[in-house]
């Protein structure tokens, strides 16, 4: 587990993008540790606040020093109270930040080439990875998709950073009218990708492992699990993931993700808004067992 | 400076707080915001005789002022515990409060048995017997919701553990008369209590009109549940008093946020408190509630966190 720090931070900006809220945020300590797929966990709803538990966004932008000190950037798409509540903070309001969590994108040791996947506001993660993925002389493509065009975050963004973007929408009020997986197999064939990253819903990340592995490509995938903590105690977030050892666990997405090697997760075990546990699982429940 | 150590039974801590099993894991991740060393214990999170993987997900749903969990006692099993966790707690000198279960009497006898042959055992400064779990061989009933398990229970564990080692019976607060299991406990050599669990609950989604749960239902936890561990810890003080049941020293959880949360247990009859959902909001939350506990014993003008202990009862209004 790397560094993590925990600090009263203060909103400084805040502004809608499409139908979310981009918030960038004070918080000494966060940004100098931060790496591309890692995570803030968020406090909500001040100090008597009813609703205990962090919420946990992926880290946009981090910004080590600048006039205020250093800065974090999320993207908050509000429906429950938590980030209802985010989207709703004032610039100078505080807010209470634990972070860096999570394990990052690892980087591939030579120049190969990339495609970046993002569904909706998983796309926030990617523009820094992408940075950083082009500092070691990878090309990169990127391909966005959302439901609707107000939900696709970053695409001129990413049009300034990538060296190829397309855009999918479900209703097509943008780009290609589809999904992602669409077009992702041709993407992998032109650029001759070796690597996949992926963050978005998790049957979209399903997909995006398919694809790469029929394409010849490794996909990297950063998960969405519910959190309680996000930072290790509360075994809520996990899902089964298949070791090194041919042994699959129920591993905790806050800790040993959220990026996991597509090929690894059980994805058989995703059905109808549950992951039950695979038979195989180390532990699994014996029939009639617990 | 108020003097804040507690004796419970022959385990004597610097400080009254801890953590609550299953809500700090064993001990890592916290001590990336603060030594674990300095709570007056680390208790761990209830280990079984082996592997198990615990529940599919979705595992929770939070509350008013709490959360719903159903982890299913996910856990590396008692040997790789040793090894690993029990050993780690010892080279950063933590006092490792042991939560064991079993799904059988004999299966928590065996587990106690492999924790006291650890060359970690050093770390151990108790046991913490979660008998809130379900008893296979009692159609899945929790043993802690029936007085005749829990004592046995207890009993096989109290033989497979050194004579010195201070053991704590973890109870549920789903039953009509929590003073009946709390006097079995302590008959089966239970040193004393740790009250309470969870309260089981369910959340249906709204949305899609199921249950929230994968596993249906689950437990609740958090500041939602204090004036239940509150109730708890009074009726059995109260037992304890009035002569119905032997003096044991108790061991509050539930719902504390705060140091004056924690007074409320303690003056209830608690000689020492657990943290357990409100370090999900804040990680530094059991260390800091050392502080804050320390300020408001001195607050009422009081030397010594003992003489704080079951105060509520002496200064009750009579009418
Ligand atoms: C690693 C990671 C990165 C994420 N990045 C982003 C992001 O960049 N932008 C964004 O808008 N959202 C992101 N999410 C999802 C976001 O955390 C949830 O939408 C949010 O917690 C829901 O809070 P709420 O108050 O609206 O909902 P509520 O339903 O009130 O939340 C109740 C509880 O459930 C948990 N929860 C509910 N839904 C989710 C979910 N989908 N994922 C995780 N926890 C959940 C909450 O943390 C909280 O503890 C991310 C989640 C994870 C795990
Ligand atoms: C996610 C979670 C996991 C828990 N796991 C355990 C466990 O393994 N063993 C146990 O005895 N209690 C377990 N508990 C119960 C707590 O230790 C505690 O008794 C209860 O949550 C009430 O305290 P709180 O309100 O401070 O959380 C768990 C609670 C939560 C929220
Ligand atoms: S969110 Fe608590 S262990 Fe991962």
């Amino acid at each position: 587990m790397s560094g993590v720090v925990q600090v009263a931070g203060e909103l400084i900006a805040t502004r809608r993008a499409g139908a979310y809220h981009h918030l960038t945020i004070v918080s000494p300590g966060v940004a100098e540790l931060a790496r591309p797929g890692q995570f803030v966990a968020l406090a909500v709803g001040g100090a008597t606040s009813a609703n205990l538990l962090r919420r946990c966004f992926s880290i946009h932008r981090a910004k080590p020093s600048g006039t205020y000190g250093g800065t974090v950037d999320v993207v908050v798409a509000a429906h429950g109270a938590g980030t209802t509540w985010l989207a709703g903070l004032r610039p100078h309001d505080p807010v209470d930040v634990v972070g860096p969590l999570g394990r990052p994108f690892p980087l591939p040791a030579d120049a190969v080439p990339c495609v970046l996947v993002g569904g909706g506001y998983g796309s926030a993660p990617l523009f820094w990875l992408a940075e950083a993925l082009q500092g070691r002389g990878c090309q990169v493509e990127m391909v966005l998709g959302a439901a609707s065009d107000d939900r696709l975050f970053g695409v001129v963004e990413a049009r300034r950073t990538a060296d190829g973007v397309v855009v999918t929408t479900d209703d097509g009020s943008a780009g290609r009218r589809g999904w992602v997986s669409d077009v992702l197999g041709d993407v992998i064939d032109r650029t001759g990708a070796g690597v996949v990253y992926g963050c978005g819903p998790m049957a979209m990340l399903r997909s995006v492992t398919e694809i790469a592995g029929a394409h010849g490509a490794v996909a990297q995938v950063a998960v969405e699990e519910s959190m309680a903590c996000g930072v290790g105690v509360c075994m809520t977030c996990v899902l089964p993931v298949t070791g090194n050892d041919g042994v699959t666990r129920m591993v905790r997405s806050c800790v040993e993700g959220p990026v996991f090697r597509g090929d690894r997760v059980r994805w058989d075990a995703f059905a109808d808004g549950v992951c039950r546990v695979p038979a195989d699982t180390l532990g699994a429940p014996s029939a009639g067992g617990h | 400076m108020v003097d804040m150590s507690t004796a419970l039974a022959s385990m004597v801590l610097p400080n009254p707080v801890m953590t609550a099993s299953g809500c700090a894991a064993n001990g890592h991740e916290l001590h990336r915001f603060f030594p674990v060393s300095e709570l007056g214990a680390f208790v761990t999170k209830t280990v079984m005789a082996a592997p198990r993987s615990g529940r599919g997900t979705p595992r929770m749903a939070e509350t008013a002022s709490g959360m719903l969990n159903s982890i299913g006692l996910q856990g590396p099993g008692i040997d790789a515990f040793a090894e690993e966790d029990l050993a780690w707690l010892g080279s950063v000198g933590a006092r490792a409060l042991v939560s064991i279960a079993g799904t059988t009497a004999e299966e928590f006898a065996d587990v106690a048995e492999r924790l006291a042959s650890s060359p970690a055992y050093g770390a151990v400064v108790g046991v913490e017997v979660n008998i809130s779990c379900p008893n296979v061989a009692n159609r899945g009933l929790v043993f802690a919701c029936d007085p005749v398990s829990s004592e046995r229970v207890v009993r096989l564990v109290r033989d497979r553990l050194p004579e010195g080692t201070p053991i704590f019976a973890k109870l549920t607060p789903d039953v009509t008369d929590i003073a009946s299991v709390a006097a079995a406990a302590l008959r089966a050599g239970a040193d004393g209590l740790t009250m309470i669990n969870t309260l089981l609950g369910m959340v249906i989604d709204t949305d899609l009109l199921r249950p929230q749960l994968a596993g249906v239902t689950g437990g609740l936890s958090g500041p939602a549940i204090r004036p239940v561990a509150v109730r708890a810890l009074w009726q059995v003080t109260a037992a304890m008093r009035e002569g119905r049941l032997p003096t044991a020293p108790l061991i509050g959880v539930g719902g504390v946020r705060t140091g004056r949360d924690a007074l409320e247990l303690v003056a209830a009859g608690a000689s020492a408190v657990q943290v357990g959902t409100a370090t999900f909001h804040d990680p530094s939350r059991p260390r800091r509630v050392v502080d804050e506990l320390e300020a408001e014993v001195a607050r009422h003008g009081f030397g010594r966190f003992a003489d704080v202990v079951g105060i509520a009862h002496d200064r009750t209004a009579r009418p």
